[in-house]
């Protein structure tokens, strides 16, 4: 049934802009071949051939933190007008080209990097590579598409103004962050999306979009050598650039806040959290195993337990910690009826409270462990995941034996580990709370 | 629909016979197993399936379908409530379930050392559900919550919930999967047990086993768990409802707090494996697959009037089928527009049959779609249980076959047989902005 697809389609411009969640790690044994080529590019590959299909990753570090704070949007922009025309296809024509052999070809942007994708049968490999070199090489940047992607973003931004749950985590991280880019929507806004100029664009695809800033991830039915000669007959082009540094000064924010926001909703959207962790904070993993037992486990966690299945006050309730470049965010969501607001954002405070206080019990830990690293080959159990996955596995600079190792990380979590980053990262003193209802009916109590 | 709700379904109406081949077996109590085998990771997927969906619910209970899929989730005599995810969770799997009009699916995906857990649970609660009376009100409060969720503050889906209630006046697809709030509300726990009795038997449900197993070892097992339950002893009534042929166009308006106005028509059109199915299923392609397709094209690309635009064709239905039209009007366009431009897309099909090439892109985008999905066995085991639900598993490998057939004339054809006015229900959702 195509009514999914066809919604993705139109929406898949969005959908890279996910956070890589903590809870969303991997493996199994994996065979990556790594190199780094003369260009600087760093290429990775993993031959697999249950299938005759390859899947691509490219991995930009080009994201909201190196655009300026009033041309927010920048860099998604830049993204997704990679496949509206270079110097030599208009859009239809790729959109033609790519669909006629089966393939599909999308960019996108998230807090911090750009990815672009190629999924393509085996058989028409060089096509597929022809147009993925296109897009990345020699996009167009004309203003007309220019003008019709920022109207098509603006009003895809304007209808996501109906989904509570968007304007909560807007509210969320504009609270949390305030000027530094994680506290802004990755597509921008109306205001800042107007003002940017054709230039601009060109500029940032110029400083951004080189070979030495950049992961290409290749998995499926191809072999090395094949590999070798595409980059070879496709890439040629592609120089090394000398890419600006990106500095943000980071600064946490202090003390707690309360937001509400007025929708006519029979629900009240309640998300509450504070400041979390850089990726390469060695806290990562008791951090994991901390939130699968509070929020992050699904049906396991305390969270869930408590409010959904002993109170029935909600149908999900669950918590995360994004871990991003620089520090991610923790955040615990819930939706409940309006008027049992107060008694879920109290009992979401007991159980901080109770996480720091008392920590967790062995059989919790043994089993969040289990799952944690009994799941890990789920995560990469197809080529498309592998891809995405291996790429964002090296920007973080976690090593192609990061799937070999991850058990170890998890296992080596004790107790006391809990404990400690429980009182660290759950900080009720320094956090935001976003309340999205009908605040005459949910009536939420400072606190 | 315990973490999700399939509005739709999602699953492209397609397979080939060359990847996942499926062996069958068959219990004595008449439990069906299909397995399929894959060794490329060492994981394995069970699920399993139910004859049972909204479609059956008496009239005044909607919803218990859907409470009943929540329910399997609270324990036995020997796993108490919640004991199932916990175990699943603690083998280093996932798992959860669905319901939709038509049946109920059960599933879990696991290292495949440890599928036995998977034969133990679920023998188990096909058997032996507990369904505490307390247990049971907190879940219906869940589900009032999921409802309150996912449709009454979502305009979009609040929409498509009237358009399928004025499409269909007598089959009893005219309901949501979730119920109606004030059905929910009576539903209690005898009813919830009675109907568990009545559908949950094995000679009513369907296993679909994919992955690193090997299928002659575990149907040993599967024999071994299942074996021992007997067939229900209630009968399941026959749905005999049929909708009669529509004789003029239904409109229905929302008015309500949105930001843009959304349109969503529906055309009823024959089921799979309808010969028909085949050429609507490419139709959807035509215009819909991809920004090369003609509604993405005209729609977004060129007139600029809508940010989002679809056609859908979903024939892997028990009872009957509907073509789908449906988009989200630009900031400050008409939502006439929108239907307008759709309506001119489809008379153009009409008017003359799409060329070759297109439906060759067609093609070609629906067999390379079916390729790439094979790499999930989680896929490979949903498309042959959708199979079987509509009809039979070994339709699927019929379906490529069917596809390639498919002419431009066949695509014109159908286009004028079932895309008329007075078929269709068109819904309107109107922004209303509360002074808040």
């Amino acid at each position: 049934m195509n009514l999914m697809r066809a919604r993705k389609t139109v929406k898949a411009a969005l959908i890279l802009s996910i956070a890589f969640l903590i809870f969303g790690s991997p493996s199994a044994a994996l065979e990556i071949k790594r190199k780094t080529l003369a260009d600087g590019l760093t290429l990775l590959h993993v031959k697999r051939d249950n299938l005759p299909v390859v899947m691509v990753t490219l991995l930009l570090k080009a994201s909201p933190l190196d655009e300026p704070a009033d041309r927010a949007g920048l860099a998604y922009l830049t993204a997704t007008l990679l496949t509206e025309g270079t110097k030599s296809r208009t859009s239809s024509e790729i959109s033609e080209e790519t669909e006629f052999i089966g393939a599909s070809l999308d960019a996108g942007t998230n807090q911090d990097y750009t990815i672009v994708r190629l999924s393509v049968l085996k058989k028409d490999i060089n096509k597929g590579f022809e147009l993925f070199s296109d897009v990345l090489l020699n996009p167009k940047f004309s203003n007309e598409e220019i003008e019709r992607k920022r109207e098509l973003i603006k009003g895809s931004l304007r209808q996501r103004e109906e989904e509570p749950s968007y304007v909560a985590d807007r509210a969320f991280k504009r609270e949390l962050y305030g000027s530094h880019p994680y506290g802004r929507v990755v597509e921008g806004s109306g205001e800042t999306l107007d003002k940017i100029n054709r230039k601009e664009i060109v500029n940032f695809h110029k400083d951004y979009y080189a070979p030495n800033n950049a992961i290409l991830a290749v998995v499926g039915d191809v072999s090395g050598e094949e590999l070798d000669g595409l980059i070879k007959k496709f890439f040629r082009g592609w120089e090394k650039a000398g890419v600006p540094e990106s500095g943000h000064g980071f600064e946490a924010m202090k003390g707690s806040r309360l937001v509400r926001i007025d929708k006519d909703l029979t629900q009240a959207n309640i998300l509450f959290g504070g400041i979390g962790i850089k990726r390469d904070n060695p806290d990562f993993y008791a951090v994991s195993v901390m939130n699968y037992i509070l929020g992050g486990g699904g049906f396991s966690s305390r969270l869930m337990r408590r409010i959904r299945d002993e109170m029935g006050l909600a149908y999900d309730v669950h918590s995360f910690f994004t871990s991003n470049k620089e520090p991610g965010y923790f955040q615990v969501g819930v939706q409940t009826k309006n008027a049992s607001a107060n008694t879920v954002i109290e009992e979401i405070t007991a159980q901080i409270k109770s996480m720091k206080a008392e920590g967790v019990a062995s059989g919790e830990l043994e089993d969040a462990k289990a799952f944690l690293t009994g799941s890990f080959p789920g995560k990469i159990d197809t080529m498309r995941k592998i891809a995405d996955f291996i790429s964002t596995v090296e920007f973080y600079g976690l090593g192609t034996d990061y799937m070999d190792r991850y058990p170890a990380y998890i296992n080596s979590v004790t107790p006391g580990d809990i404990k400690r980053v429980a009182a660290k990262y759950l900080d009720l003193e320094n956090c935001v709370l976003v309340v999205v209802a009908d605040q005459k009916k949910a009536d939420v109590k400072d606190r | 629909m315990r973490k999700l709700i399939v509005c739709f379904a999602i699953i492209l109406l397609i397979a080939a016979p060359s990847y996942a081949e499926v062996k069958e077996y068959r219990l004595p109590n008449g439990l069906n197993v299909l397995m399929i085998e894959d060794h490329k990771a060492p994981l394995a997927v069970f699920q399993i399936w139910y004859r049972v969906g909204s479609r059956n619910e008496p009239a005044g209970k909607t919803g218990l379908s859907h409470l009943l899929e929540h329910m399997m989730f609270k324990g036995t005599p020997k796993y108490g409530s919640k004991a199932f995810s916990n175990l699943v969770q603690k083998y280093g799997g996932t798992d959860n379930a669905y319901t939709t009009k038509d049946y109920t699916m059960y599933y879990q995906r696991l290292p495949s050392g440890k599928i036995d857990l998977s034969i133990e649970l679920e023998a188990d609660r096909m058997k032996n559900l507990l369904m505490d009376e307390k247990e049971t009100l907190a879940e219906r409060d869940v589900v009032m919550e999921e409802r309150r969720l996912r449709y009454e503050d979502d305009p979009q889906t609040s929409l498509y919930e009237e358009v399928m209630a004025a499409a269909f006046k007598v089959y009893p697809y005219r309901w949501p999967v979730i119920g109606w709030m004030s059905d929910l509300k009576g539903i209690g726990r005898d009813d919830l047990y009675d109907y568990y009795k009545k559908y949950y038997s094995p000679d009513n449900a369907v296993i679909v086993v994919s992955g690193d197993i090997n299928p002659d070892e575990l149907i040993k097992k599967i024999e071994a768990g299942f074996s021992g339950i007997k067939p229900s002893p209630v009968p399941r009534p026959e749905i005999t409802s049929e909708e009669p042929p529509q004789k003029g166009q239904r409109r229905v308006y929302l008015k309500r707090e949105a930001e843009l106005p959304y349109m969503l028509a529906v055309y009823h059109a024959p089921a799979f494996p309808d010969e028909d199915a085949y050429s609507l299923e490419v139709l959807a392609m035509v215009l819909s697959g991809g920004k090369s397709g003609r509604v993405y094209k005209s729609l977004i690309y060129e007139k600029k009037i809508a940010i989002s635009a679809f056609a859908d064709y979903s024939g892997l239905t028990s009872g009957p089928a509907l073509f789908y039209l449906g988009g989200t009007a630009s900031p400050g366009r008409d939502i006439g527009e929108v239907e307008r431009a759709f309506h001119e897309e489809i008379d153009k099909i009409k008017a003359g049959p799409p060329s070759g090439i297109e439906v060759q892109k067609a093609r070609n985008q629906i067999e390379a779609s079916f390729l790439m999905s094979q790499d999930s066995i989680y896929f490979q085991a949903q498309l042959t249980g959708m199979y079987e639900m509509a009809g039979g598993w070994r339709l699927k490998d019929s379906y490529l076959q069917g596809i390639r057939k498919v002419t431009p004339e066949d695509i014109q054809r159908v286009a004028r047989k079932y895309l008329i006015e007075d078929a269709g229900t068109v819904g309107i959702l109107m922004p209303v902005k509360e002074n808040k």
